[in-house]
């Protein structure tokens, strides 16, 4: 028997959120199994697992949005309370989500006290709701945000400081963020940071999610290991390796391959297209204007076999780059040519047929259509090719076309034909780069690939990304804010302010002059690494 | 039990359990795959959540009337059902797409309108131009498609709110077949005109075999070819259509276009089955509302991407026998209508209770 032993030092005080001995299943998939994890006062709990381990599981079961099928949740020692009073749970946490919870026809003061607005007998008193929200915003130092405008208007990033203002305003002792990073920038980020550690000095009890292993190191007491849907380890970060926690995540033999496919990538078997290939991807004097960001005066090429990387912050310009070179962006002036095919802004069908394959930025909206079962999203790009003459779309022919996809990917699923709406974010971003690289295309145009998904799933869409340039000699456009994405990458354009600030040509790239150059702190000259 | 299974996790983390990790990945799958079968077999029971209602119905109607059980009431319900069931298989894949179309009532009665009022004697209050009753039938599914493919236009190319802009056009269409025979019945529809809501093979209506072949061809085409795909992907999720080279824009207004005409066709057999055009056909009856319920209880989602020919047809089945069992009791036409609507409302319910989330999307 092995203990599993949270909070050592704290032995004895009454949680002021447990979980004990949950179970969930949840529709085909069992969630969680036998899952017990407790909240102290005054510690960050860290709650790591790849996609599919049962994470948001258990943050919908201890925030009440679902009940457990056994086991129960208890807060300050007490049962919590039923799960229709909504009200209760809410006086007891506060649940930021990581899929955005804000209405974006509301204001953001609306939105930071929705269902919860000062006033008297139910009138909304909107002079305090406003000055209360000015004063959230800015003790949070998201001062960027103003209290009068509508969500609509706000970028994802800020939807989400919007969120985590409303979860702050409410003033909670016991907060949950559910992979509160995974839209924000580094000073953001770090902003982020501080003030959780205040938070948790201040005797607030947290749990944080999150795929990144660094930030829970850097902000949590101890954390806890979910692995298909049991609880696999529980300690202080304190005196816990980076290899222990991969490990415990992924199970031992997986982490393995991981770090294998990772070697083979930084190691030195380079590009073998590099040097003599034609251009796929000609860019010349693009401008575009973009509510992602906007792009100026930008010329790019990306060759055969060339795996080219695109970094930036976000706004910098780089997914909209990316969404004109897929046809989904319009553009100013200047052209795009993929094989010599010039493009047309705003038709991504025009850019599919010259070659294109595209892993849009946002899966959930672009990437796949929910209902629609793993086989047919798979295949979506290659109907053309599936079906007979007179249109005629045979379900066995588009499972054997999707097969050897699923396999490549390991997309894990009950089989082809699962919708895809029921998979875990990393199968279903899986999904995603199945239906670009169905087409075999000469360019592949990915935007942060590896978003919101474990380190496994993130190893692999690298690795076939990857061997996409390597033996196929296909272009690899790779916009990403994820550093880790650029060791497969044989060349990085740095953009900011929508211009090219830097070109690194020598991989392995040096993280700190990476992060110097997406961030600005290299002076604006071409840096050649 | 809790702490067991957690400590085996944690051991399993440790690699102390020899034999299990290299195949875990299949055994995730073997697991996956049997909770999955479990669910398909819940989901197959909840599409086939009506069948027992139908089955209760037909029992009832049996108890109420002793007429309910013959062939001839039987083929009656399927003449009456096969004009509102092609209108339904028009609606739905509207709905399919994400969209909505009010005015299908209105081309109902204003497709056969017109065609009728340029084929029929101007004793007949026709318009005098005596058209050759084939090219009328042609004018009929082009007044129909043009009507589609002018919603469908304005919709998608025009953004224009298709819930309003099909409202009005419905209202257009129901004043434009008043107003072109200036009110009055057209009767004396030629032999060509009404065979498809008339004629009768042995004992099935005609209207009824052509209804089942539209159900049954739009379901193939829904399931197995492409454009019944990209229709499916357009409503699940337009944007992930868009970015996988759909012509979105293309295969919304099809739909549109082959919704209007579906419709006219339904209104031909209308035409056919009470063997005139009244200015009342379509917009003045509601028909539109039926419409929609069928559709609705048979499991397509208003919302898109959700639900196929044999929900629709199921919903068709239902509520011709509601109203056909209606008629059999001698329920007091003032009463009908709320009764008509009750039945609606308790059969959603049903569907919603038994199917889960099937009418909801």
């Amino acid at each position: 028997m092995v203990e599993i032993q949270q909070q050592p030092a704290l032995v004895g005080e009454v949680p002021v959120a447990e979980a004990i001995g949950i179970h969930k299943q949840f529709g085909s998939t069992l969630a969680l199994r036998g899952v017990s994890l407790s909240l102290h006062a005054g510690r960050c709990l860290g709650l790591v697992g790849r996609n599919g381990a049962g994470k948001s599981t258990l943050v919908s079961i201890m925030s009440g949005i679902v009940g457990p099928d056994r086991g129960q949740v208890r807060f300050d020692g007490q049962r919590a309370p039923d799960l229709a009073d909504v009200r209760a749970w809410r006086e007891r946490i506060s649940t930021v989500f990581q899929h955005s919870m804000v209405v974006p026809q509301l204001t953001v003061a609306e939105n930071v006290f929705l269902n919860s607005q000062p006033g008297r007998s139910g009138f909304v008193d909107w002079k305090i709701m406003r000055a209360e929200t000015d004063r959230v915003l800015a003790e949070w130092g998201f001062s960027d945000v103003a209290a009068g405008a509508p969500c609509a208007t706000l970028t994802v990033e800020q939807r989400q400081l919007v969120e985590i203002a409303r979860a702050l305003a409410a003033g909670r002792r016991c907060l949950l963020l559910d992979e509160p990073t995974a839209a924000l920038e580094r000073a953001e980020i770090r902003r982020l940071f501080d003030r959780v550690r205040a938070l948790v000095a201040a005797g607030v009890a947290v749990l944080y999610i999150s795929h990144h292993l660094e930030e829970v190191f850097e902000v949590c007491d101890d954390v806890a290991v979910l692995r298909d849907g049991e609880l696999v380890l529980a300690q202080a970060t304190v005196g816990l390796s980076k290899d222990e926690l991969v490990t415990a995540m992924v199970g031992p033999d997986v982490a393995a391959m991981t770090t294998t496919a990772r070697a083979r990538e930084n190691g030195t078997d380079g590009p073998e297209h590099r040097d003599h290939g034609r251009p796929c991807l000609v860019v010349e004097h693009l401008s575009a204007v973009s509510a992602r960001g906007a792009v100026r005066d930008v010329s790019l090429e990306v060759r055969h076999g060339e795996r080219v990387g695109l970094a930036g912050l976000l706004g910098a310009g780089v997914a909209t780059l990316a969404r004109a070179v897929a046809g989904n962006q319009s553009w100013t002036s200047g052209r795009i040519e993929v094989e010599g095919v010039a493009l047309v802004p705003r038709r991504p069908d025009k850019a599919l047929k010259a070659g294109v394959g595209y892993v849009p930025e946002d899966r959930r909206a672009e990437g796949f259509v929910r209902v629609l079962s793993v086989g047919e999203n798979s295949t979506m790009t290659i109907v053309d090719r599936l079906a007979s003459r007179l249109g005629v779309l045979l379900p066995r022919l588009r499972n054997a076309a999707a097969r050897p996809l699923a396999d490549r990917l390991s997309i894990v699923s009950a089989g082809l034909s699962q919708p895809v709406g029921e998979l875990s974010g990393g199968n279903q971003q899986k999904v995603t780069v199945a239906r670009a690289v169905a087409t075999a295309p000469k360019l592949v145009v990915a935007i942060t690939p590896t978003r919101g998904v474990d380190v496994a799933s993130k190893a692999t869409l690298l690795e076939v990304l990857s061997s996409l340039a390597r033996d196929q000699g296909t272009g690899v456009l790779l916009a990403t804010d994820d550093l880790d994405d650029l060791v497969i990458c044989d060349r990085v354009v740095v953009l900011r302010n929508g211009e090219i600030v830097a070109e690194f040509t020598d991989p392995p790239f040096e993280r700190e002059a990476l992060i110097g150059a997406i961030e600005g702190l290299l002076g604006d000259e071409r840096a050649t690494a | 039990m809790t702490q067991v299974d957690s400590d085996k996790g944690a051991t399993g983390a440790g690699g102390a359990e020899p034999g299990t990790e290299p195949g875990s990945r299949t055994a995730v799958e073997v697991a996956l795959q049997r909770s999955y079968r479990q669910a398909r077999a819940v989901s197959l029971v909840r599409e086939a959540a009506l069948l027992p209602v139908l089955v209760a119905l037909i029992i009832v109607g049996a108890l109420v009337s002793p007429v309910f059980f013959t062939v001839s009431n039987f083929s009656g319900i399927g003449l009456q059902a096969s004009a509102l069931g092609v209108t339904v298989v028009g609606e739905s894949l509207i709905l399919l797409i994400g969209g909505m179309d009010l005015s299908l009532e209105g081309t109902y009665g204003f497709a056969p309108m017109l065609a009728a009022w340029l084929v029929v004697p101007v004793a007949a209050f026709g318009s005098g131009a005596d058209l050759n009753p084939h090219l009328g039938l042609l004018v009929l599914l082009l007044a129909g498609a043009f009507v589609g493919l002018v919603n469908g236009t304005a919709i998608v190319k025009g953004r224009m709110n298709g819930f309003i802009w099909t409202l009005g056009m419905t209202i257009v269409l129901a004043g434009l077949q008043n107003g072109i025979p200036k009110a009055q019945t057209l009767f004396a529809l030629p032999r060509a005109f009404s065979y498809l809501g008339s004629a009768y093979w042995g004992q099935v209506p005609f209207s009824l075999v052509f209804t089942a072949v539209i159900f049954v061809g739009v379901g193939l085409f829904l399931r197995y070819h492409r454009g019944g795909r990209a229709i499916y992907a357009v409503g699940g999720n337009a944007e992930a259509a868009r970015a996988a080279g759909i012509n979105v824009d293309r295969v919304k207004i099809s739909v549109y276009v082959a919704g209007g005409t579906l419709a006219a066709l339904g209104g031909l057999m209308e035409a056919g089955r009470v063997s005139a055009v009244t200015g009342q056909q379509g917009y003045q009856e509601g028909v539109i509302f039926t419409v929609f319920a069928a559709a609705v209880i048979g499991g397509v989602s208003l919302l898109g991407g959700k639900g196929n020919m044999v929900g629709a047809a199921t919903g068709v089945a239902l509520l011709s026998i509601v109203q056909n069992i209606l008629d059999l009791a001698n329920v007091s036409s003032y009463w009908i209508e709320a009764i008509d609507g009750a039945v609606i409302l308790v059969a959603l319910m049903m569907t919603r209770v038994i199917g889960g989330k099937a009418s909801q999307g």
